[in-house]
């Protein structure tokens, strides 16, 4: 096991095209790293990087210790789980799974005993003998998995293994492969563009916007502090809120102003955005910091906003309101006894202690690393 | 309804047009031969013959040696070669490769009668020219470039990850090629095997041209000299005929269901 180290990573197709720029990343021993973005972000550049796939055109990249820019992929010791699965179609599962062993001599009673044992912790002794269109895509899945996993690699690197799976397996995987990280102590780089699969699962997300990466952190840290706006509105479901707005300065107050909507900045908030006062910003709160007046504890004026109901969505353990605040579309996840309806006017709370405050220029977040509840909450 | 019977009727009137010649082709071939005449050529035979078989086999039987002895090792000669230059140019992509595919798929559209010449030249400076393995050397180039686009066609369809899986598994290009994309081609061997073997098996012009000697030439050249010069027999040359179309019928009976099947493959996901 090993870490792996990018410094100043680019690519740069022959056409010109950047898919990744100045890729700055540490990926430490036994830790599971997610990169995480949308289509088109770099990620999956990055992590064919990594693996030999793709050629670096800047910086270097280092496993264990050793740059491997110019290294081949079969001697860099990592395995890869790639999207398809990658199964060897004429080949039984032991067969794939010994495949590499093979190519690399290992004796055989060495072979067995190892493909046997990764056979054993993912449960799929039973269809060794299978081959892959036998078997349905979540056994595929566990087979491009064991035939990582056989190989003993430094590093495990993965191509958004569970994207092609259903959506009740997906989550089912999502449990068992970091439960299997727990049990290998391996260095796992993992790439999605499912936020949800990189909160669960990742020691470390990587978020990447247009070949850059935006912020690195632990999900806590991405999730309370993120840095801009776009890492603010890629974390979470529903996304986050954002309302354009104007700080305004009243009776020694700050306040969060557009048009009738006027909310309170919180003292020690204030103090930070004090440079601000007087000009526009984005104003960010997500859903789960927003609720229904009528169900929140000890709700005051100076946090309260009018917001007309467009849909209304129960979900049983929660409602989703979809309001319209000035023009500015939001989302409150709110208590499930709300019985808001469409085309009401309503009162909804904000927790101020959560707001965001965005940069309109920049789209930097201004409030990064003010938030107490960045820490794990107990 | 009444559409319904026009159309069968057609087809079936279609049918026969196009079987007619196979059908005087069989009858003549089982006639004897003062059966045989314009007289009663549309007849059935009133006594079955093989001696037009037995005379026809006894004249062709070296050709016939002589065409297995081209067809097998040119067929899968080409198959291999254009197996292996499919691979390279749909997954090992480099810089050129597909400047270089263009130029390999011209070679398809230069008429061969223009390059007869030279051809013939070049299989002379190297001694091959008179030789079974002229012939074979000039149909394995000559088929290159069809055998070469039906399998980067082919092997476009399979997915580049297994071959960066089986790089990663420690397997170089060789090795890639050799245990994880030819056990997987099967299908594209059979397209390749049947189109190759049925195009070398009936030509003639490069057969003619290339060799002279009767004792090594194949079976299309010989059956042309089967018919003589004063009396054709009618019963020996379509009996000829049929033995010489015999193998790529068998060919095409035994894989055909394979074929339609290669030709698709990847435009319909199985």
């Amino acid at each position: 096991m090993a870490e792996v180290i990018l410094e100043k990573v680019g690519k740069t197709y022959p056409n010109g095209f950047k898919a990744v720029i100045d890729a700055n990343l540490k990926v430490d021993d036994k830790e599971f790293v997610v990169l995480l973005g949308p289509s088109g972000c770099g990620k999956t550049t990055t992590l064919r990087m990594i693996a030999g796939l793709e050629e670096i055109t800047e910086g270097t990249i280092k496993i264990g210790g050793k740059v491997v820019n110019d290294v081949e992929p079969k001697d860099r010791d990592i395995a890869m789980v790639f999207q398809n699965y990658a199964l060897y179609p004429h080949m039984t599962v032991y067969e794939n799974m010994a495949f590499g062993l093979k190519l690399r001599k290992t004796p055989k009673p060495e072979i067995e005993q190892r493909v046997k044992e990764a056979a054993r912790i993912l449960g799929i002794e039973q269809l060794l003998d299978r081959k892959p269109k036998q078997l349905s895509g979540g056994q595929r899945q566990r087979v491009a998995v064991g035939r990582a996993i056989v190989r003993n690699p430094k590093v495990f690197l993965f191509d958004e293994p569970l994207s092609n799976l259903d959506a009740k397996l997906r989550v089912q995987m999502r449990a068992e492969l970091k439960r299997l990280h727990q049990n290998l102590q391996a260095t796992i780089i993992y790439v999605t563009h499912d936020q949800v699969e990189a909160m669960t699962m990742a020691d470390k997300i990587v978020i990447m916007k247009d070949g850059i990466i935006q912020q690195i952190g632990d999900p806590y840290s991405v999730y309370f502090e993120p840095r801009n706006k776009f890492v603010a509105g890629f974390i979470g479901t529903p996304a986050m809120n954002f309302i354009s707005a104007k700080l305004v300065s009243e009776g020694g107050k700050t306040w969060v102003v557009k048009e009738d909507m006027k909310v309170l900045v919180p003292t020690d908030k204030a103090a930070i955005l004090k440079d601000l006062v007087g000009k526009n910003i984005t104003f960010g709160i997500r859903p789960e910091d927003i609720y229904d007046k009528m169900y929140a504890v000890a709700p005051k004026e100076e946090f309260t906003v009018k917001g007309s109901v467009d849909v209304v969505e129960p979900l049983g353990s929660e409602t989703l309101i979809h309001a319209n605040i000035h023009g500015d579309d939001i989302v409150a996840k709110v208590d499930p006894k709300s019985r808001a309806a469409a085309g009401q006017v309503i009162d909804l709370v904000f927790d101020m202690t959560m707001l965001h405050v965005f940069d309109p220029e920049t789209e930097e977040n201004v409030l990064a690393g003010t938030h107490e509840n960045a820490q794990p909450k107990m | 309804m009444i559409r319904k019977l026009v159309i069968y009727i057609l087809l079936v009137v279609f049918a026969l047009f196009f079987l007619m010649p196979v059908y005087v082709l069989l009858a003549t071939s089982f006639k004897p031969l003062k059966e045989v005449g314009l007289v009663r050529m549309w007849f059935p035979p009133n006594e079955f013959s093989f001696d037009g078989f037995v005379k026809a086999f006894n004249k062709l039987a070296p050709n016939l040696r002589n065409s297995f002895m081209l067809v097998i090792p040119a067929t899968l000669l080409s198959a291999v070669i254009g197996s292996i230059n499919g691979y390279v140019l749909s997954k090992l992509k480099f810089r050129g490769s597909d400047f270089l595919f263009a130029l390999v798929l011209f070679g398809m559209f230069i008429p061969y009668q223009s390059v007869l010449f030279p051809l013939i030249r070049f299989l002379q400076d190297i001694g091959l020219y008179g030789s079974i393995w002229g012939l074979v050397l000039v149909h394995v180039v000559y088929g290159l470039p069809i055998t070469t686009l039906i399998f980067r066609n082919y092997y476009s369809e399979v997915p580049t990850e297994l071959i960066e899986a089986a790089s990663i598994d420690g397997a170089g290009i060789f090795k890639t090629y050799l245990k994880v994309l030819f056990p997987i081609s099967l299908p594209g061997f059979v397209v390749v095997v049947i189109w190759q073997f049925t195009n070398i098996w009936n030509e003639f012009l490069f057969a003619v041209t290339v060799t002279s000697d009767p004792t090594k030439q194949p079976i299309t050249v010989a059956l042309v000299n089967l018919a003589g010069s004063q009396v054709v027999e009618w019963n020996v040359q379509m009996a000829g005929a049929l033995l010489a179309a015999l193998p790529t019928l068998i060919v095409y009976i035994l894989l055909g269901k394979y074929f339609l099947r290669g030709l698709l493959a990847g435009s319909v996901k199985g």
